[in-house]
């Protein structure tokens, strides 16, 4: 069953039309990757799932309860929640106060502990540096910042935007067998990434997208057994 | 080209640091010539000293709502000092009803009083609070996306409105705070003799500001308001109600201005329509000092231009001979604003506040 429908989303900033008639669904339990060039719309189909932006045309449902009308803080509370671009930590709060404000709109304080510990086991570099400015950690650990911060909503659906930006191969690994746990715990994941090459490898299925609009979509493994998605996004010929 | 560059650049840092010296050098004559000259004894430099942590403890309060807004909407809100002026209305008509009902007749502190100044204290911030919430909802709100210096027109407006509002409903006449018997004269602290009323300023202002530091560093909804200030998109992301914490801003920040304006009454006892003009431009300057956003830097600029304002003019200005100096305690304060803005842009604790930005 879907637990994310958007469909025929048009988004524009402006006179701008970023988004031209986007369909996206993501049935509970999978990974869902979004993959495409450049400025092609990726970041603006999680902003417009998650809030930030409205679309001026077409419904986005998450679970049955159409989202495309609220305001960002009300979809945090129907599950829904987002790791962003560019991670996007409060440098000025600490690790641990980032935690706190990943988990704002919850009451449940045994559910926010346990969440806590949760990613605190999934990431235990930022246990250590719980005190720590969030401005002043590396590259990778605000990354992994960001991740933990959105987990601590304790969403249904977890959108990441290009999680691995900017992070050595290592890292990247790390960060893509989280995602995998993550997933394996039960959180359904939208995944967007330029590492078309690995999110492919984990993802159930894929979209392609291209100047706003979805130009293939299939499972992860048909994607990457396209010889034009190879040409395309990896390099490969 | 480039050495040209580099040389305009290095000379203009050395006239600075030229200016600077002499500056030094003067104040150091100052201050050496008017301990020699003696003619304040200790209690006098005492009293200065108290009087101007009073007063720059009230800077503190106003410079708060000052650097909140910049923190959060990164707009100068010129129409805070109008907000501090309107508190003190409300605390003066709130005042008037208890003094006409005897709370302030008893000749010692009594539980009646205490009593009458805390909902004197409270109407008032309650008031401008309002009123402040209500500035942003119908001036600034709509103007968010526009570009900033829409917003601080509108702010300079919203001052005038202000004023002239008070001035229309009100008069032009200075309205007498009521005096209280109980807090008349002075009372000894550690040996030193203090008056009343500063006492009583200096004490509900650091109350103020410890809770104000709290409310901000401890609880929820003050870290949310940080988040906010530093990314909104983000802080939304986190089911953080962006307006609403824009609006908590504005109310926690005329609360505060609205209690000043009473600590400001008690100690000058006149209200006036025109009289948050210049508290409000001086403590604009102390957030600056401080710099501007950065919380602990109002606290520290308020105090700092308090102590400032009231010691510099005794202490340098009488040394070099200068016929009234008290005249030029103003003047001293906007200098003050330019010489800072000259050698730490940033502020006194700007260091801080360039790394927190990034
Ligand atoms: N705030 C904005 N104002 C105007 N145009 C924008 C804005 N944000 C994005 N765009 C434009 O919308 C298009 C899609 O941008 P988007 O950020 O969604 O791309 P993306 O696929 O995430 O790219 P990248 O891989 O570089 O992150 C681009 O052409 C971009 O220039
Ligand atoms: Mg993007």
């Amino acid at each position: 069953m879907a637990l994310l429908e958007a469909t025929d989303i048009h988004t524009y900033y402006g006179a701008i039309h970023a988004l031209k008639g986007i369909t996206v669904t993501v049935d509970k339990g999978e990974i869902v990757t979004l993959i495409g060039a450049n400025g092609a719309g990726k970041t603006t189909t999680l902003n417009t799932i998650c809030g930030i932006y409205h679309p001026r045309q077409g419904t986005i449902v998450l679970d049955g309860e159409p989202i495309h009308d609220m305001p960002a803080h009300t979809i945090v509370t129907r599950g829904l929640s987002q790791s962003p671009e560019g991670r996007r930590v409060f440098g000025r709060l600490s690790v641990a106060e980032n935690l706190e404000m990943g988990a704002f709109t919850r009451k449940d304080k045994a559910g926010i502990k346990r969440d806590l510990e949760r990613v605190y086991e999934l990431f235990p570099r930022l246990l250590e540096r719980r005190k720590q400015l969030a401005g002043t950690l590396s590259g990778g650990e605000q990354q992994m910042l960001a991740m933990g911060r959105a987990l601590m909503a304790s969403p249904r659906l977890l959108l990441l935007d290009e999680p691995s930006m900017g992070l050595a191969p290592m890292l990247v690994d790390l960060i893509f067998d989280t995602i995998k746990e993550i997933n394996a715990q039960g959180v359904t994941v939208l995944l967007v990434e330029q590492n078309a090459l690995v999110a492919l490898s984990i993802a159930n299925r894929a979209y392609v997208l291209e100047t706003g609009s979805i130009v293939l979509s299939g499972t992860g493994q048909e994607l990457l057994n396209n010889p034009e998605v190879m040409k395309s996004y990896l390099g490969i010929d | 080209m480039l050495k040209n560059l580099r040389r305009r650049v290095s000379g203009t840092t050395i006239a600075m640091w030229i200016i600077g010296f002499i500056l030094l050098v003067v104040v150091i004559v100052g201050v050496v010539r008017t301990l020699m000259i003696g003619k304040y004894t200790g209690a006098d430099w005492t009293d200065l000293f108290v009087y101007g942590i009073s007063q720059g403890s009230v800077y503190a309060l106003i410079a708060l709502g000052y650097t909140m807004v910049y923190g959060i909407l990164r707009m100068i809100n010129f129409a805070h000092g109008d907000i501090f002026m309107a508190g003190a209305f409300f605390g003066y008509f709130t005042a008037i009803v208890f003094e006409k009902n005897g709370f302030f007749d008893s000749p010692t502190v009594d539980g009646k009083l205490v009593l009458a100044l805390v909902v004197v204290t409270l109407v008032a911030a309650a008031g401008a609070a309002g009123l402040a919430i209500l500035l942003e909802r119908i001036a600034y709100r709509p103007l968010r996306r526009a570009p900033r210096l829409v917003p601080l027109i509108t702010a300079i407006g919203a001052s005038f409105f202000l004023e002239y509002s008070f001035l229309g409903l009100f008069g032009s006449g200075i309205k007498g705070f009521p005096e209280i018997d109980a807090l008349k004269g002075r009372v000894s602290i550690f040996g030193v003799e203090i008056l009343k009323t500063q006492v009583v300023v200096i004490v509900a202002s650091f109350v103020m500001l410890i809770a104000l530091w709290l409310f901000v560093q401890r609880s929820k909804m003050g870290k949310a308001i940080q988040a906010v200030s530093e990314d909104k998109d983000a802080a939304a992301l986190m089911g953080i109600n962006v307006d609403r914490s824009i609006m908590i801003t504005f109310l926690v920040g005329g609360a505060l201005a609205g209690a000043a304006g009473v600590l400001y009454a008690l100690l000058f006892r006149q209200v006036y329509f025109f009289m948050g003009f210049f508290p409000g431009l001086k403590a604009f300057t102390a957030a600056v000092l401080g710099g501007i956003g950065n919380i602990a830097g109002a606290m520290v600029g308020g105090l700092f231009l308090g102590i400032a304002e009231s010691l510099f003019p005794n202490l340098v200005l009488d040394g070099l001979g200068i016929p009234a100096p008290y005249q030029l305690k103003d003047a001293l304060a906007f200098l003050l604003l330019v010489l800072v803005l000259i050698f730490r842009p940033t502020g006194i604790l700007g260091e801080r506040l360039a790394t927190k930005k990034a």
